[in-house]
């Protein structure tokens, strides 16, 4: 078990935002967190990634409580992929991939051939070897992506957090991004991604956990969380869903009133 | 791609390069300086006597020796030492805040230390007192900055670093101002004045052996810590994330660059431009990695300011404040890199 969730609370002191979640995911598996803006999906990352305290229950990763790992034990063990930024200054991709090897470097190192081995084989892995001495800030949005990614696997980590890595990504990069997590989980990685499109929990996930705003939550298998009615409460929209070609879709009921009545009045 | 910017980055594959052509641009820089001056020396008379005090060539003459080490020396050595220092915690405090507009004097070192100078030389303290004044009182500004910071939760700790530091600068500012005013204008303005625009022409060996050891200081931290400063461009969390003790890191560098900043205002006073200018041109020149960056623009600073110096004492009859000179060539030459660099600051 890679990463697993005891009876997890997380939230802030006198603003819970849900109890009682209990997670398990092993190498290979893949979850997808969805649920609407403000429903906490960023607090229970950063509860995850051990930047946030849990406020009940307890936290493991590979076996060991998280809450005794130090900074860059966790670091060690665990990837995060922020969501897309611009950052101030023209890093090459291959010094962002490098500083995923920060966790590995002593205090006062400087990165040597075995982490630039990693961060260009991380580069390698992604098939943007060629990016390598591009400034981050001058490559498209997908590359960045995939640059971040590079340098949560430069981390050589047990699992991967990524915060929406579709978010920001044209059509074609979205399915690019969701392929590349499954063959990652495939490589013996635990991933969790959050995503605002619940067909993604389709494309290759494992596991789904559905938020809602009340701090009630679905989680399981994506069959089970992403049904109509699941998405009917939790974002007030009347969806189908469907099968295409043996992968499920879902299908916003544009045209009928019922849809539109939720649109209006989003349920508490 | 790198055809596009014909020039921009066009060192980033070789520092190597970059520093060994900065290095000799100094050495040629300070040899010249040497040699400039009151009385020209011949540039031979002045390789002479340096070869002579590490014991190679012949003897050189008397009274070019004697102008070399008795005048010249300490003020270009401290021309070396403060215009790489400022650039160091000018380089430091841009990465970490994020920010490419950011001096060494963003968190109110510099008022700091002009209120401990101006109220020094207010109450008539010899140059010793002046010179604690200046370094303590910059000290506290930044100590102080950085207290309201902690204090102020919920807010992005390098923002309200930032906007702690310049009110503090500015309440400062109104402090030096007051004294100003108040001054005796015959005996105590034209000092004030003068330590306000800065000056090297009063550096004396014995402020070099009290601040010398004091920026090493500061510049030791840096360059251990420069490749793990990269990680402070990054998100708080992000780095955090990556294994990074943030906020301790971030405290490490504000002590390391304040440290170094105040020692610098405390002998030459307020200099400005070199802790924000040479950044910019060493990152032209090799990209914004600080463990390239870092000791590129130690160089460059230490170039610039002996260049600078130079200039105020010989350019005209009387000494010009290199304050005002570093505006004159720096605001052009910013400038240009703003709007040559635009693309990548999007």
């Amino acid at each position: 078990m890679i990463l697993e969730a005891r009876a997890l609370a997380f939230g802030y002191p006198g603003r819970r935002i849900a109890k009682g979640l209990d997670l398990a995911l092993s190498a290979g598996e893949v979850l997808c967190v969805l649920g609407p803006n403000g429903g906490g999906k960023t607090t229970l990352f950063r509860t995850l990634l051990g930047l946030h305290p849990a406020l009940e229950g307890e936290l493991r990763l590979g076996g060991t409580p998280l809450a005794a790992l130090r900074r860059n034990e966790v670091a060690q063990r665990l990837g995060y992929v922020p969501q897309d930024h611009a950052p101030e200054y023209p890093f090459t991709v291959r010094d962002v991939a490098l500083m995923g090897r920060a966790a590995r470097i002593g205090l006062f190192g400087a990165p040597a051939a075995r982490d630039l081995a990693a961060a260009d084989a991380a580069l390698e892995a992604l098939g943007i070897a060629h990016l390598a001495e591009r400034p981050y800030t001058e490559v498209s949005g997908g590359e960045r992506q995939l640059a971040l990614l590079a340098r949560a696997l430069a981390q050589e980590p047990l699992a991967l957090v990524l915060d929406e890595p579709t978010a920001n990504l044209d059509f074609g990069n979205q399915v690019r991004v969701l392929r590349q997590l499954r063959q990652l989980a495939d490589r013996r990685l635990a991933v969790v991604f959050s995503t605002h499109r619940p067909d993604e929990a389709f494309h290759g996930a494992s596991h789904a956990l559905l938020l809602t705003r009340g701090g009630a939550f679905h989680y399981g298998a994506p069959d089970e969380v992403i049904t109509a009615g699941n998405l009917k409460a939790v974002y007030g929209v009347a969806v189908h869903v469907a099968a295409v070609d043996g992968t499920r879709v879902c299908v916003p009921q544009f045209q009928t009133e019922e849809c539109l009545a939720g649109f209006s009045k989003p349920p508490r | 791609m790198r055809d596009r910017r014909l020039g921009v980055y066009a060192l980033t594959r070789s520092p190597r390069a970059a520093n060994v052509a900065a290095g000799l641009a100094l050495a040629a820089l300070a040899a010249g300086a040497l040699a400039l001056g009151e009385v020209a020396l011949p540039l031979g008379d002045v390789l002479a006597v340096l070869g002579s005090a590490i014991g190679v060539g012949s003897a050189a003459p008397e009274q070019a020796a004697q102008i070399v080490w008795q005048i010249r020396a300490p003020r270009i050595a401290a021309a070396l030492l403060v215009g790489a220092a400022l650039a160091a915690a000018g380089t430091a405090y841009q990465g970490m805040f994020r920010n490419a507009l950011v001096s060494p004097d963003i968190l109110g070192v510099s008022a700091g230390a002009a209120a401990g100078a101006v109220l020094a030389i207010f109450f008539s303290q010899n140059a010793f007192v002046i010179q604690a004044a200046a370094f303590g009182g910059g000290f506290a500004a930044v100590a102080l900055a950085y207290a309201v910071a902690a204090a102020a939760r919920g807010h992005d700790p390098g923002l309200a670093l930032v906007l702690s530091g310049v009110v503090i600068g500015s309440l400062l500012g109104a402090v030096v101002a007051l004294v100003k005013a108040l001054a005796d204008p015959l005996n105590q303005l034209p000092p004030i004045t003068f330590w306000l625009l800065g000056s090297l022409a009063a550096v004396t060996p014995r402020d070099l052996a009290l601040a010398g050891p004091l920026v090493v200081c500061g510049l030791l931290p840096l360059l251990l810590l420069r490749w793990r400063m990269n990680l402070l461009a990054l998100d708080d969390d992000e780095a955090r994330s990556l294994g990074i003790p943030v906020t301790a890191l971030r405290l490490a560098v504000v002590c390391a660059a304040t440290l170094i900043t105040a020692a610098c205002v405390a002998i030459s006073g307020v200099i400005g431009w070199v802790g924000l200018l040479i950044p910019h041109a060493a990152r032209l020149l090799v990209g914004p990695e600080f463990s390239r960056l870092l000791p590129l623009a130690m160089l460059l600073g230490a170039a610039f300011l002996v260049t600078v110096d130079t200039l105020c004492r010989t350019a005209t009859s009387i000494e010009l404040p290199p304050g005002v000179v570093t505006a004159l060539v720096g605001t052009p030459a910013f400038l240009f890199l703003l709007l040559r660099t635009r693309r990548r600051w999007q």
